[in-house]
């Protein structure tokens, strides 16, 4: 009886069982990429509203702090959705007939709730507290990114707890003074733009850091990476 | 995994210990004798015992011992063969991997219209209201999240309260919650509208006005309520012909008539059990749920358990086993009947050098002479702490028995210091029986026109005797109205039938057993439309729709003439109660000659019927309840059943096992024999030649949870004896039925045997000459492979200590922790397999002697080890030890090993075997605490310390720069268990703050770690119990 399979063969199945861990490695790879990706994280990616707000009109254009919407930030693990009446507050008086906000005035009409999609979304079992970042020198652009720069509202980051272990186990890397909290056009401390703190000027990140964690009592990187800080 | 059957079918009677070979007492008769033997030396068996199974040592109690799991637990029992199974896995599996990599779904985000002014989203509200049982009310502080109530909490500054509430008041939120509630109007099967209703009644209503009422009958629970009880006043001026009748299966007629055989009028009791140093319950059960009071009488009570304190003393005279009997320091086991005997006896010791107001009874007629020692060492007692003692009586007792406890009280001195009397707290204090009866008869007499039944369920709990439900439809009342929360029997046999709010949903008030009026303000609307009973009541009055709020507020208006009334109104509602409402204590002269005996002619061969209220179901209003059904009741640890409980002497007797079916049969008067039959427990201490049975179960229309569980005692109550009947008959039926107890589950196994014990007492004499009795040596801290995590370094090191002494085994942290961590029910046929999941348990221990033994409570959370057996074992690091020390469990991670478990000494860990949450119904949904994950199957859970609240404490504290607990803000801190236990028994805190409470309590000599010997380093400990046992009864 012939051999089934000529000589050569031998080589391309050398080269499949080489090439083997590679596909391995790469369905791997790949599936680690999907998981990281905007389509699994939502990062980036523009969700459906009922309304086209743009923060970058309110915050930069107007100048609107971001607590006269996100009232309990400083006080409650929720920021605060506005209701319609913060909206209603300006537009019973301005754009009263702008067709983009008919839902909004519906809604205050027929007292129905606006329906929006959350965009910083996390899972049922992380507890986040947005009070206790706030208090400790966590600005706002931190984590939401520039929101002040965003005609319409995004996740910034991935919000996976790598991301949010990345700075539970270093948070000088990204504190600053809590009166620059809300500030979205804070500049990270340089030598050009010096960051000035109990009358010491601070011209290197990591410095002015590792003073508010102290200025601030910021827990020890052991006690903030507990699995019951974030999961009950 | 081990199969014992090879069909892959296991019955569940193969391998559940608690079905396989039931206790038989024949055969394992001499092992008890000899486990109990009095003589040290023969002794064979342990000397603290959960179970008369462990008491005799057997195997299976063995192996239950050394299971993480009762036998049968972790075993596939489902009627899909173990093949079939391992098939449907197998393929599940291979998508199991999947489901780590799901992509969130899109979520809403809806914030209000106009937001109220004081919301703040993710914060919880507290509001302060109340909820009544039998009459009396609760006061309650609710937790709101964004408008849904979500745990109770006693009323802190309500003196009936004081932060301490009753398992009753805890599983209410489940009732609110429940989808089994009453949704709408239905008139004969038919949904109705309300109007509908309005339109039906006004027809007969506007006929009666004519014959000025004469044919309208109301029907009410036992009702407190200002309000509710001006309405129906009102309602008599308007038809002054018509007749309120009241009736509630457990009331407290004999009581009330009582006080009129003492004192000629009906008055409320109240006692001070904090100034009293001896007390003598003649078969009161007043530290548990139900009685009045219960919640501030356990605070007292605890308070006076401290042995480096002056200490009370209780001697107890009980019918059935009880968990104040439990706590007694003599306790006596007679039959009820027997109960005023003793009474007679003890009041004779104490009359001694006077006229005895009993006629025709001389001293010493206690039966033997160690009850004989008893009673003269009790009576010495007292009278050598005349003003400062106590005598109390259970309200099942006849009425000449609490006429003969009025007038000791008064002999003694005790009213005005102990023992205070007050105007009744029952808005309509009449005999309710009488009432009811009275009822049947103008029904039966064709005399009523129109029956409105205001709440309450009397097709199934009045007296059997009377037929409630045949006088009904009987044909001779053409109109019958029923509003209650569920269309229960009643409901089902009347044309209209009103679902009504419950009492979180509805405006209301209702008075405290002290008379303190509190305003019942809703935590939520209606979520059915339902109507208050005060609206309810509202509408027969012709005011259709008028609100609650307004009702409640106008007759307060009423009251308060004051031009504050604004103010008033709103510190009112903020505090939730009305200031100064309390009943003042009032002098009242003993009627003369008032005691006579009762015609006590109890034969002593008779076997004596106890019918009592269940400790869990309560007269049947809860059974649809599964927090309730599936909390183990205190004693017998059953649950969902009731059971008939005997003695084991009767038992051996007869030749009883437990779980037989037996038949009682009562000359229910003429030749009408009453009937029932359920199944036997056969508990230890329960006297002998008399059962109990309990009310509650049997329900024919309770819902999806309660109908058809257990069997119906209500069929063995008459009118005449409501409580205590002699002369039942035993028949053995010869089938048996499965009961669910959990007594012999997590049974905690000691590394040498009994030498040391899990529960720890002494008597106050021996304290007193060894106070570190309960200390045992300290294993030295660096004896681990581990290096040792230096936790005495950080701000916080969480402790716990759960003093033995006060505890009073009434089961509310059981429930408050089920509230706050959204634990899940399982039912019957899982509890029996031993995958109940409650954090926290309490065992139950008696020792001694098993016809009168005595009993301990250990209620059992997570030690929160600092060498936590638990943690080593987890493959996937699911549960890990924080810096602050405690034990960490992340759903999240958790894969369903079980290793945990397996590796905890105190099997204090539980696993969702199956989808045991309801992930469907909406209601549950609302019902949940935000702050806590919702479990799903395949993950292991256990207590945290309730992580979510040191958390939510913590960011507050640091936001404000400060440290948790600090001087300002005491007690901001505190566990669902600790906050809500009456007794104050359990204290949770920071103990590297060498001023903390549990620093200190940690301190003290009776402080000891539950299996210390194996290093675990528990951070949970226990004070050990102290009893104070009379000096002269020793022996």
């Amino acid at each position: 009886m012939p051999q089934i399979f000529h000589r050569s063969t031998n080589t391309l199945s050398r080269a499949t069982i080489f090439g083997a861990v590679f596909v391995v490695a790469a369905l791997g790879w790949m599936a680690m990429e999907i998981q990281r990706s905007p389509y699994i994280t939502y990062a980036g990616v523009r969700k459906p509203q009922p309304v086209p707000f743009s923060h970058q009109h309110h915050v930069t254009g107007l100048g609107i702090d971001c607590r006269y919407c996100h009232t309990s930030v400083e006080t409650s693990s929720f920021a605060g959705i506005p209701p319609t009446k913060t909206c209603m507050n300006c537009h019973s008086q301005i754009w009263t007939n702008a067709q983009l906000l008919e839902p909004v005035r519906a809604s205050y009409k027929t007292g129905e709730s606006l329906q929006w999609t959350r965009v910083n979304q996390l899972p049922d079992f992380v507890y986040f507290n947005h009070s206790i970042h706030i208090n400790k020198g966590v600005g706002c652009n931190t984590c939401h990114g520039p929101v002040d720069l965003m005609p319409y509202m995004y996740q910034q980051e991935s919000l996976q707890m790598e991301w949010c272990l990345g700075c539970h186990r270093a948070a000088q890397k990204n504190l600053r003074p809590r009166d620059q909290v809300f500030n979205m056009r804070y500049h990270p401390p340089s030598s050009a733009t010096p960051v000035v703190v109990d009358g010491h000027s601070y011209t290197d990140q990591e410095e002015l850091g590792i003073a508010l964690i102290k200025k601030y009592n910021v827990r020890s990187v052991k006690d903030i990476t507990n699995c019951s800080t974030c999961h009950r | 995994m081990k199969t014992e059957h090879q069909d892959g079918r296991a019955k569940r009677e193969d391998v559940c210990p608690s079905q396989k070979g039931k206790l038989d007492l024949t055969s394992v008769r001499a092992r008890i004798d000899a486990a109990t033997a009095h003589d040290e030396a023969e002794k064979t068996g342990p000397e603290y015992w959960r179970s008369l199974e462990e008491l005799a040592g057997r195997d299976d109690f063995q192996e239950a011992l050394h299971r993480e799991f009762p036998k049968g637990a972790s075993e596939w029992v489902d009627s899909v063969s173990r093949r079939g199974f391992l098939k449907v896995m197998g393929a599940s599996l291979g998508l199991a991997g999947m489901t780590g990599c799901v992509k969130l779904p899109l979520e809403p985000i809806v914030p209000y219209v106009r937001q109220p002014e004081d919301v703040v989203p993710g914060r919880p509200m507290f509001y302060a209201t109340a909820m009544t049982l039998g009459g009396y009310a609760n006061p309650l502080l609710v937790e709101s999240h964004l408008g849904r109530p979500t745990k109770i909490e006693g009323n802190d500054q309500h003196p009936a309260s004081l932060g301490g509430t009753d398992i009753f008041a805890q599983a209410s939120l489940l009732g609110l919650y429940d989808p089994d509630r009453s949704q709408s109007v239905i008139s004969i099967g038919e949904l109705r509208s309300w109007q509908g209703f309005l339109t039906a009644i006004r027809g007969p209503l506007s006929a009666q006005k004519a014959l000025q009422g004469a044919g309208i009958r109301i029907l009410t629970p036992t009702i407190s309520s200002p309000t509710l009880a001006d309405q129906l006043r009102n309602f008599l001026k308007i038809y002054p012909q018509a007749k309120w009748h009241v009736y509630e299966p457990v009331n407290r007629d004999n009581v009330l008539e009582g006080a009129k055989l003492a004192f000629g009028q009906p008055v409320e009791t109240r006692y001070d059990f904090s100034k009293a140093d001896v007390i003598v319950s003649l078969d009161a059960d007043f530290l548990y749920a139900g009685f009045p009071g219960n919640v501030k009488y356990i605070r007292d009570f605890a308070k006076r358990r401290n042995p480096d304190a002056p200490i009370n003393r209780l001697y107890v005279i009980e019918s059935t086993p009880t968990t104040t009997g439990a706590k007694a320091d003599h306790r006596f086991p007679v039959r009820a009947g027997d109960v005023e005997t003793l009474a007679l006896s003890l009041t004779s010791i104490l009359w001694i050098n006077e006229l005895i107001p009993v006629a025709g009874i001389g001293p010493g007629t206690a039966q033997g002479a160690e009850y004989g020692a008893m009673v003269s060492a009790a009576a010495k007692d007292l009278q050598s702490h005349s003003g400062s003692s106590l005598v109390i009586v259970g309200d099942h007792q006849p009425p000449a028995l609490h006429a003969l406890a009025h007038a000791i009280n008064a002999k003694l001195g005790n009213i005005g210091n102990t023992v205070f009397y007050t105007d009744p707290v029952d808005a309509n204090p009449v005999n309710q029986t009488e009432s009811i009866k009275e009822l049947v008869a103008d029904m039966r007499g064709g005399k009523v026109d129109l029956l409105i039944i205001l709440g309450g369920n009397p097709a199934y709990d009045a007296p059997a005797d009377l037929n409630f439900a045949d006088a009904m439809t009987s044909g001779k009342v053409p109109m019958r109205v029923h509003y209650g929360l569920y269309q229960n029997e009643t409901a089902e046999l009347c044309q209209w039938h009103v679902n009504a709010t419950h009492e979180l949903e509805s405006w209301g008030d209702a008075r405290a057993y002290d008379g303190t009026a509190s305003i019942i303000q809703p935590l939520i609307a209606p979520l059915y439309n339902g109507k208050s009973a005060i609206e309810f009541a509202a509408l027969l009055s012709g005011q259709s729709d008028a609100n609650g709020y307004d009702l409640v507020r106008a007759y307060w208006q009423k009251q308060h003439s004051g031009a504050d009334f604004e103010q008033f109104w709103r510190k009112s509602l903020h505090d939730g109660w009305v200031e100064g409402t309390a009943f003042a204590p009032k002098s009242v002269a003993a009627k003369a000659g008032a005691t006579s005996p009762s015609s006590n002619s109890s034969d002593d061969n008779a076997i004596e019927l106890n019918i009592r209220r269940d400790p869990t179901v309560y007269d049947g209003q809860f059974s649809n309840n599964g927090w309730l059904q599936e909390l183990p009741k205190p004693m017998t640890k059953l649950t969902w059943d009731n059971a008939i409980l005997i003695g084991p002497k009767m038992a051996d007797r007869l030749q009883i096992k437990v779980e037989d079916v037996v038949e009682l049969e009562l000359n229910g008067g003429g030749d009408q024999k009453k009937k029932a039959s359920g199944p036997v427990w056969i508990q230890a201490g329960h006297p002998d030649n008399s059962v109990t049975i309990f009310l509650g179960y049997g329900r024919k229309r309770a819902g999806r949870v309660g109908t058809a569980q257990g069997f119906d005692a209500y069929a063995l109550r008459t009118s005449a004896n409501p409580w205590i009947a002699s002369g039942v008959q035993i028949r053995k039926t010869g089938e048996t039925y499965k009961l669910a107890s959990t007594q012999g589950m997590q049974s905690m196994d000691t590394p040498d045997g009994a030498h040391r014990p899990l529960v720890r007492e002494t008597t106050l004499e021996e304290y007193r000459k060894e106070p570190n009795f309960a200390k045992e040596e300290e294993t030295p801290y660096e004896l681990s492979l581990y290096k040792p995590y230096p936790y005495r370094e950080e701000d916080y090191a969480w402790g716990m200590t759960i003093d033995l002494n006060s505890c009073v085994g009434c089961n509310n942290c059981m429930l408050a922790c089920q509230s706050e961590n959204n634990i899940a029910v399982v039912g019957k046929e899982q509890t029996q397999l031993g995958r109940h999941m409650h954090w926290i348990r309490i065992d139950t221990y008696y020792q001694g002697d098993r016809d009168n033994p005595r009993a301990f409570f250990q209620p059992v959370p997570c030690m929160q080890c600092e060498n936590a057996p638990c943690e080593v074992v987890c493959p996937v690091g699911a549960t890990n030890h924080t810096t602050e020390g405690l034990n960490d469990m992340v759903y999240n991670r958790c894969v369903g090993t079980r290793y945990c478990s397996n590796n905890c000494p105190y099997k204090v860990r539980r696993f969702n075997f199956l989808l045991f949450q309801d992930w469907e119904t909406p209601q549950y949904k609302m019902m949940r605490n935000p702050d806590v994950s919702v479990r799903s199957r395949g993950v292991m859970e256990k207590c945290t310390y309730c992580v979510q609240r040191i958390s939510e404490r913590r960011i507050d504290a640091e936001r404000e720069d400060r440290k948790i607990n600090d001087g300002s803000h005491e007690n901001e801190l505190q566990t669902a268990c600790q906050q809500s236990c009456p007794a104050g028994a359990i204290i949770f805190g920071n103990i590297n703050d060498p001023n903390s409470k549990v620093s200190k309590l940690k301190a003290q000599a009776r402080n000891y770690s539950l299996l210390g010997e194996l290093n675990t380093r528990p951070r949970t400990t226990y004070l050990a119990e102290v009893r104070n046992p009379n000096p002269e009864l020793k022996g």
